[in-house]
């Protein structure tokens, strides 16, 4: 006798319902272990945790500010994963957005100031897509590693960031940053902490969702991830779709760091490289690439860093627990993926 | 001349980390599994490692610790992707993301009571010192070789080893195949999954060691997030040394040899002509337009400066 695992007919709907849940359930448990291991009481933390995102309504507030930039490296990861196209490399192209935003604040002069905030967002999407054109168009011609290229040019487009803080953008005084943007071109705020950006990024969902469900071109994307060779049957160029939605991914990146910068620290300055993008391409793959699944998965991410935020504050334990429950969530939840697509047979006589 | 010697030395010290860490990595995704966990994996082997040497003030008891755990950190890796065939990015991902977690927070949890349980600004009793080979380290500039930790010494008989055993023995010749052609490895005879299992965790006991190099003998302390991006250079290490063990150590020098550079030039009181953040980030760069031009120059001859065909693939006996 042995187990065996068998693929279902179609997706389970209540296995893609029910993992998610017991994956939280089994993180918080596990969580609690090393809460409790590390000499505290864990429903103590808990609680202090989840008054930390949602206590009252600045706790609130700061949970949706966190949850924005989570949502669109999502979205924009998301829209590469479709094409199985591993785009690890949001964390670059946001911090690109927030590069791109930064030029425009402090030399293009000549800009009108009302219109420099529609510009720099621009830009920002711009310098992004660009970053990700890069490797899109190295894979579709001549099939260069996706998921290598995109990571080490991360680290190219923070080192240069930084170079830009520390050095050639540095205000001439102050702390290392750039000069802050002009009070005009913040992004202004709608609820307390919450700033405009929440409706880019709701808009986001809703244009993505459009496009990728209701449009051929999203059809297209789809059928060239579930089945390329079906795709170029049907005459569908993979090529050309991998550099349009490796542009379109990197533009999302690049507008979540573009639209961060300037509703919050309003300056370029150590920080931009704060781990949007890792966390997006998380994101994505829990959401199983549905927009509208994002907020819902960005807001319980960012429910986990606020609320470790407050642990430090409210029972001096590392801030650092966040992480760790963000990793321990992602693991059985990686286990259990396997059942959406499989179950479990247990196979009586060895079958020859 | 001496300042040669000394950026050799440095190099050389921050390449033994990078060295075991790389070596381990090479391995695994020679097996065809990508960890992209490297990072949180050594953060919680430096932290192990030191943590160990503190309590008990043994260090070879430490350094079994960091590879213990390395070791338990990919086996959560290798229990998803081989045995749940998830993706192995993500789960990369979370390991880092939960490795990097967890090492910070033990690290202000596992300390002595009267440092308020604190790991950071404690220190060892001992540390892995220098053993200086007489004559052998008075060769100019190459001395430097000769002047080492007995972690460092360790590799001159492990890098050749690993090389020879990847190459040279049906072991080696066990984890190319099941990382090129899974589906033949296993017509042959051979467990895909018992190979890929034990290379995943090897490479993770490396990592952890790697680790522990840094805490026990490169900067003997403890401080959040000590690895600095490492695991990262670790994964461009492998590429841009074409997963070959050997080839490894060129990369390693180079890359430690360019991180070095930022600490020496400034040390010496150079001003620097290319500023400090180039040089971090050139290890990436380069690697980046190696693949990618690489990549290009080989588009006829297919396999010649690839990865492992199967890497990130998961595998499973009855797939089509």
């Amino acid at each position: 006798m042995r187990i065996a695992l068998e693929k279902r007919d179609s997706k389970s709907r209540k296995m893609a319902v029910i993992i998610p849940l017991a994956s939280f359930v089994i993180s918080l448990i596990l969580g609690a272990l090393v809460l409790a291991a590390s000499r505290s009481n864990p429903l103590q933390a808990y609680q202090a945790m989840f008054n930390g995102a949602f206590g009252n309504a600045r706790r609130f507030q700061y949970t949706i500010v966190e949850a924005l930039p989570l949502l669109m490296c999502g979205l924009g990861v998301g829209i590469a994963f479709r094409l199985k196209f591993w785009n690890i490399g949001a964390e670059g192209q946001y911090v690109w957005g927030a590069i791109g935003i930064t030029w425009v604040m402090q030399f293009w002069k000549f800009v009108p100031i009302p219109m420099l905030l529609p510009i720099g967002l621009l830009v920002g999407m711009i310098l992004g897509a660009l970053w990700a054109g890069v490797p899109g168009f190295l894979k579709a011609q001549w099939s260069v590693d996706e998921t290598l290229t995109t990571l080490m040019l991360n680290y190219v487009a923070i080192g240069l960031a930084e170079y830009l803080y520390i050095n050639a953008w540095k205000a001439p005084f102050g702390n290392m940053g750039t000069p802050e943007f002009p009070r005009e071109t913040w992004l202004p705020p709608v609820w307390g902490k919450v700033h405009s950006g929440i409706y880019i990024a709701l808009a986001l969902v809703v244009i993505l969702y459009f496009l990728l469900y209701k449009t051929r071109w999203g059809f297209e994307l789809n059928m060239i991830g579930k089945n390329p060779r079906a795709a170029r049957y049907q005459g569908v160029s993979i090529k050309k779709n991998i550099v349009i939605a490796m542009l379109l991914s990197g533009a999302i990146c690049g507008l979540a760091g573009s639209v961060n910068t300037a509703a919050i620290a309003h300056r370029l300055t150590r920080g931009v490289d704060g781990g949007y993008g890792f966390t997006g391409i998380i994101i994505a793959w829990m959401s199983g690439l549905n927009p509208f699944a994002s907020i819902l998965v960005a807001f319980v991410m960012a429910a986990l860093t606020t609320g470790a935020d407050a642990l430090q504050i409210a029972m001096r334990l590392p801030e650092s627990m966040g992480e760790v429950l963000q990793g321990l969530v992602l693991i059985p939840l990686l286990a259990g993926s396997i059942f959406v697509e499989h179950r479990l047979v247990i196979i009586k006589k060895e079958a020859v | 001349m001496e300042f040669l010697t000394r950026l050799l030395a440095a190099t050389i010290a921050m390449g033994t980390s990078l060295m075991y860490a790389t070596l381990g990595e090479v391995y695994t995704e020679k097996s065809g599994i990508l960890n992209l966990g490297m990072e949180g994996t050594m953060l919680m082997g430096a932290l192990a490692g030191f943590a160990t040497a503190l309590a008990t003030g043994n260090l070879f008891l430490a350094i079994i610790m960091a590879m213990i755990i390395g070791g338990l950190m990919s086996l959560i890796h290798a229990f998803l992707c081989v045995t749940m065939r998830a993706n192995q990015v993500v789960s990369g991902l979370a390991i880092t993301m939960f490795g990097t977690g967890l090492a910070n927070f033990l690290g202000q949890r596992l300390g002595p009571a009267s440092n308020n349980y604190n790991l950071i600004g404690t220190n060892l009793q001992a540390k892995f010192d220098n053993i200086a080979i007489p004559f052998l380290q008075d060769i100019p500039i190459l001395g430097a070789f000769f002047n080492v930790s007995i972690l460092t010494y360790a590799l001159y008989i492990i890098v050749p080893f690993s090389w020879f055993y990847m190459y040279k023995t049906k072991h080696g010749l066990a984890i190319r195949a099941v990382g090129e052609s899974p589906k033949t490895a296993a017509a042959m005879g051979l467990s895909v999954f018992r190979i890929r299992y034990l290379y995943t965790i090897i490479g993770g006991m490396f990592a952890g060691l790697g680790g522990a190099c840094l805490s026990l003998s490169f900067t003997p302390s403890w401080n959040d997030g000590m690895t600095g991006g490492k695991g990262w250079i670790v994964i461009a290490l492998v590429i841009f040394a074409t997963w070959n063990p050997g080839k490894a150590v060129i990369g390693t020098l180079i890359f430690g040899g360019i991180t070095s550079l930022q600490f020496s030039l400034q040390a010496a009181g150079v001003r620097m002509v290319i500023p400090t953040q180039f040089l971090a980030f050139a290890p990436y760069l380069i690697t980046f337009l190696t693949l990618s031009v690489m990549t290009i120059i080989n588009q006829n001859r297919k396999g010649a400066y690839a990865a492992p065909s199967a890497l990130a693939t998961p595998f499973a006996i009855d797939d089509k």
